[in-house]
């Protein structure tokens, strides 16, 4: 198992998904505010359509490695490594147009805003046309605003939210709104999608749902996911490879099952005594 | 049958309607369906040439005459055109509940050893393959929406699109044969095999032949005047024969146009979108449609409530007489025409119900206010009364002698009978041929000279020559002292309130009566909003005392009302309970089109029953159920039981048999 993950060309997984080469690696990444390590020299890689979690308690500096991902934080030391390039100090949108979306742990979408008018501005970093021939809705804004609509219209569908496709999100219930950012993100077209929590908060009934739309667009999009979540079951039934941190560092980096059987992990997740 | 089947010329069969739909109609739209925000349509030429390339896909995979073919889904137009594509290669389609739970679904695909299975999408398929190893007849799955069956199996999975475009290609192969097997259909062979839900044991197959279909379609479109410029919005189950007369029968013989809805939530505003001009629609829809526009008139300003509450009362008064063309008074016309510009119109168009010039209601009783509300409205709402062995229409409403209390005159072409124990018998051209495999069944139910017991009880009114249905002959029984005792009458009653959904009336060979309620989430659920009382669940509700007492007075004005009926006055309830549960189909209280199965939950809650009966003041209790991914569970509950005030009365005794 072990050896297949290194290679290089990438693998098949045994429910038959293709997961290609490395898409972003981070190296040697440390993030630091003031005195406190938010994150310490940590490495690892993200491939090409698969789903990656990145586990640990509260504090390891999960949300600080994702928003390192996205462009948000710039780390202190290492190298984000993104299609086989190094990956220069980015502004976030610059990192939006290269492809990378999120969802945010708070929902952060416009709440007296339509799902979809939510969901086209999701479209913005494709949008060409200038403020000009916008404000005046002529010309190529025209034809460009039936294009976005129509892939936002895609997701609609996939999402199963035709029903509040014209509703404002402020007064949707709390799963509804969630599904709504993750289609937001996806209206991007993204290569790697980042979920900060997707599932924090729901009950049961909208953990599965949720969980079945998440392994439908790695499936049917082939989009590469990064998730960070705290539902042990879910994250161990979604992923491909998952990454543990604790107190800023990485203490297991593998397939579920390894992630399982390691002692650090289980050490750190029981609360084991440290001297 | 010689003179019927001369009316129907050579249009002996639907593939034939197709065929002739496309030469006169070709044009005009056949389907419709909201797809990515936007409304896709098909003219009449478009779905003959998808359903003919569909048809051959189905030879390419080897379909024979004869083969029965399961189709599972929601209303979308793919699923009508692999029913008729089935016609065409010789095959029976045979729709299924979508919702049913997957034994159901491995007992009828068993039962008519269906070879082929045509689902919508993948929860579907899930459900057919999960039973698959006990059904080997299948040899084929069909499905129209991809989304996450990409790493399935494909050796016997097929995408609908691919079957069609499969069949395109192979047209020079297979047409000659298609048209020799089209052309062969006549009006005694099977149109389509469709499982009644049955309120008891397991569902039977119903076997409804081409001159059942077409003949009844033929009547009942010219008794309401139906033409190729009307629509209807397809959302109730494809399984249900109403909807198969509506969206193919009648589609077809008259060439309207059938449009589905983009996904069962947005049904309503769908609705709102197309405007139909034929509807139809069980009382529960124009239940919640009334009580949603009563919740929202709660929350309005003042000035539009009283707008609202005058111009309806109006509506009331005058309305129904309009619609009927009944002399009414100038001033009241003027009035009434002041209150469509402000009220009604308005209303109607946030309905959907604007164009609407014929509806019907059927399945259950209507309550009185509810249909009132719609006829004061100015929409043409009629009752209709029928069966899936009847191919729907045993009786219905003319224009202009509508009434709630009556489901109209037999429909054209049928015979009516009233045995002496009360109970219905029919024969029409719609009668069906029979149960599938089941002799014993079709026997019982259809005698030598076609005449079918419907198994409910009812008279003739002497004046009108209007039907009037009592109850479920099997469910009217007596009660220990021998009056007697209709539950469903007193249950319709109840259940006229909004804020009760459902409710059961026990009392047969007991010395009086007591029911269990369900409340309904929304109203009730409103209610409490508005009465600043919280709660967490729907158990939370039911229990609450002050729910309780609302229920009370609402069985205590139906004991009134009860009472005014010398006849029933025996059934008033006595005592009753608000259920801890909604009574649901996953549970097997209730069947697939929603009716009370009786006999289970007597079985299931004769705990309840019992302490109803020994005067105890509350009960705990433990139920079994179901979650809808098939997963059971236990829900616990101490229930408070109500004693309800009656009136006294003395009972008349049933006349000895």
């Amino acid at each position: 198992m072990k050896d297949m993950k290194d290679n290089a060309e990438g693998y098949t997984t045994p429910d038959g998904r293709q997961i290609g080469g490395v898409l972003m690696e981070m190296k040697n990444i440390t993030l630091r505010f003031g005195g406190v390590m938010a994150i310490q020299d940590i490495s690892f890689d993200i491939r090409e359509g698969e789903i990656r979690a990145i586990i640990g308690p509260n504090g390891a500096g999960k949300s600080s490695m994702l928003n390192v991902i996205s462009g948000f934080y710039h780390p202190q030391e290492g190298e984000v490594w993104f299609r086989g390039a190094r990956r220069p100090t980015m502004r976030p949108y610059e990192v939006a147009r290269q492809g990378v979306a999120r969802t945010f742990q708070n929902i952060a979408l416009f709440k007296g805003m339509t799902t979809l008018d939510n969901m086209m501005t999701g479209r913005l970093t494709h949008m060409k046309s200038g403020m000009f021939s916008q404000a005046l809705w002529w010309g190529r804004a025209e034809r460009e605003e039936s294009e976005h609509r129509e892939q936002v219209e895609k997701i609609i569908d996939f999402l199963e939210i035709q029903h509040i496709r014209k509703t404002p999100v402020g007064r949707l219930p709390y799963g509804l709104q969630k599904r709504v950012e993750l289609g937001r993100a996806l209206a991007a077209e993204p290569e790697l999608l980042l979920l900060d929590e997707p599932m924090a908060g729901m009950n049961v009934e909208e953990k599965e749902d949720m969980s079945r739309f998440i392994l439908d667009v790695n499936d049917e999009f082939g989009t590469t996911i990064a998730l960070i979540e705290h539902d042990m079951g879910v994250v161990m039934d979604l992923s491909d490879r998952v990454v543990v941190m604790d107190y800023g560092k990485k203490i297991g980096d593998g397939t579920p099952d390894e992630v399982r059987a390691n002692p650090e992990v289980i050490d750190a997740y029981l609360g084991v005594a440290h001297d | 049958m010689a003179k019927r089947a001369e009316a129907l010329g050579d249009l002996v069969s639907i593939p034939r309607l197709l065929a002739r739909n496309a030469r006169q109609f070709g044009k005009r739209p056949a389907c419709r369906e909201k797809e990515f925000g936007i409304w896709q349509s098909w003219t009449w030429a478009e779905a003959e040439d998808e359903i003919t390339a569909l048809a051959m896909g189905l030879m390419a995979l080897g379909i024979d005459r004869g083969d029965y073919v399961a189709i599972i889904g929601r209303n979308r137009p793919a699923l009508y055109w692999s029913m008729v594509a089935a016609q065409m290669c010789g095959a029976i389609p045979v729709p299924l509940y979508q919702d049913a739970a997957a034994d159901e679904m491995a007992y009828v695909l068993d039962h008519c050893g269906a070879r082929f299975v045509v689902c919508g999408d993948q929860e579907q398929v899930d459900k057919v393959l999960s039973v698959q190893d006990g059904l080997p007849a299948i040899t084929h799955i069909l499905y129209q929406d991809k989304r996450g069956l990409r790493k399935y199996d494909h050796s016997h999975l097929h995408w609908l699109h691919d079957v069609a475009e499969e069949g395109r290609a192979a047209h020079s192969r297979f047409e000659a044969e298609l048209q020799q097997r089209s052309d062969a259909l006549g009006l005694d062979d099977t149109c389509v095999m469709l499982y009644t839900s049955g309120t008891t044991g397991r569902p039977k197959g119903v076997i409804l032949s081409n001159l059942n279909i077409i003949e009844t379609s033929r009547v009942t479109s010219e008794f309401d005047h139906l033409s190729e410029k009307d629509s209807v919005l397809a959302y109730l189950p494809m399984a249900w024969v109403g909807d198969f007369i509506f969206s193919i029968g009648q589609a077809y013989w008259t060439g309207f146009c059938v449009n589905c809805p983009e996904s069962p939530d947005t049904m309503m505003t769908d609705l709102r979108e197309i405007g139909p001009t034929y509807y139809f629609a069980p009382p529960r829809i124009f239940e919640t449609m009334l009580t949603n526009v009563m919740i929202r008139m709660e929350d309005a300003g003042r000035i539009k409530k009283w707008l609202f509450d005058h111009f309806m009362a109006v509506a009331r008064r005058v309305g129904p007489q309009i619609l009927d063309g009944k002399e009414v008074s100038f001033g009241d016309r003027l009035r009434y025409w002041l209150g469509d510009k402000l009220v009604y119109a308005p209303l109607k168009n946030t309905l959907g119900l604007t164009n609407i010039r014929v509806g019907y209601t059927a399945g259950e009783a209507i309550g009185p206010e509810i249909f009132d509300f719609y006829r004061s409205l100015g929409i043409n709402l009629k009752q209709l009364y029928g069966q899936t062995e009847a191919s729907v229409f045993i009786a219905q409403q003319p224009d202009g002698e509508v009434r709630a209390d009556t489901v109209g005159v037999p429909s054209p072409g049928v015979e009516v009978r009233i045995e002496p124990s009360g109970e219905i018998y029919y024969r029409s051209p719609g009668v069906f041929v029979e149960y599938y495999k089941n002799p014993e069944s079709t026997e019982k139910t259809k005698d030598a000279e076609g005449w079918v017991a419907t198994g409910d009880a009812g008279f003739f009114e002497e004046e009108t020559g209007h039907l009037r249905i009592i109850d479920r002959a099997k469910d009217v029984g007596q009660m220990a002292d021998g009056s007697l005792f209709a539950p469903k009458y007193v249950e319709n009653k109840l259940k006229f309130y909004p804020n009760i959904l459902e409710a059961v009336v026990f009392g047969a060979g007991r010395d009086r009566c007591t029911a269990f309620i369900n409340i309904d989430l929304t109203a009730v659920g409103n209610w409490a909003e508005r009465n600043n009382i919280a709660y967490a669940s729907y158990q939370e509700l039911a229990g609450h005392p002050r729910v309780l007492e609302m229920i009370q007075e609402h069985v205590e004005e139906t004991n009134k009302s009860v009472a005014e009926d010398p006849m029933l006055s025996g059934c008033q309830v006595h005592r009753f309970l608000v259920l801890h549960k909604e009574l649901d189909a996953d549970d097997g209280e209730l069947t697939r089109t929603r009716k009370v199965r009786r006999a289970i939950i007597a079985e299931k809650f004769a705990d309840l029953i019992e302490a109803l009966y020994d005067g105890s003041k509350s009960i705990y209790t433990e139920t079994e159920v179901t979650y809808e991914d098939g997963r059971k569970g236990k829900i616990k509950a101490t229930l408070e039981l109500r004693d309800a005030a009656t009136v006294p009365v003395t009972p008349q005794k049933v006349a000895a048999e």
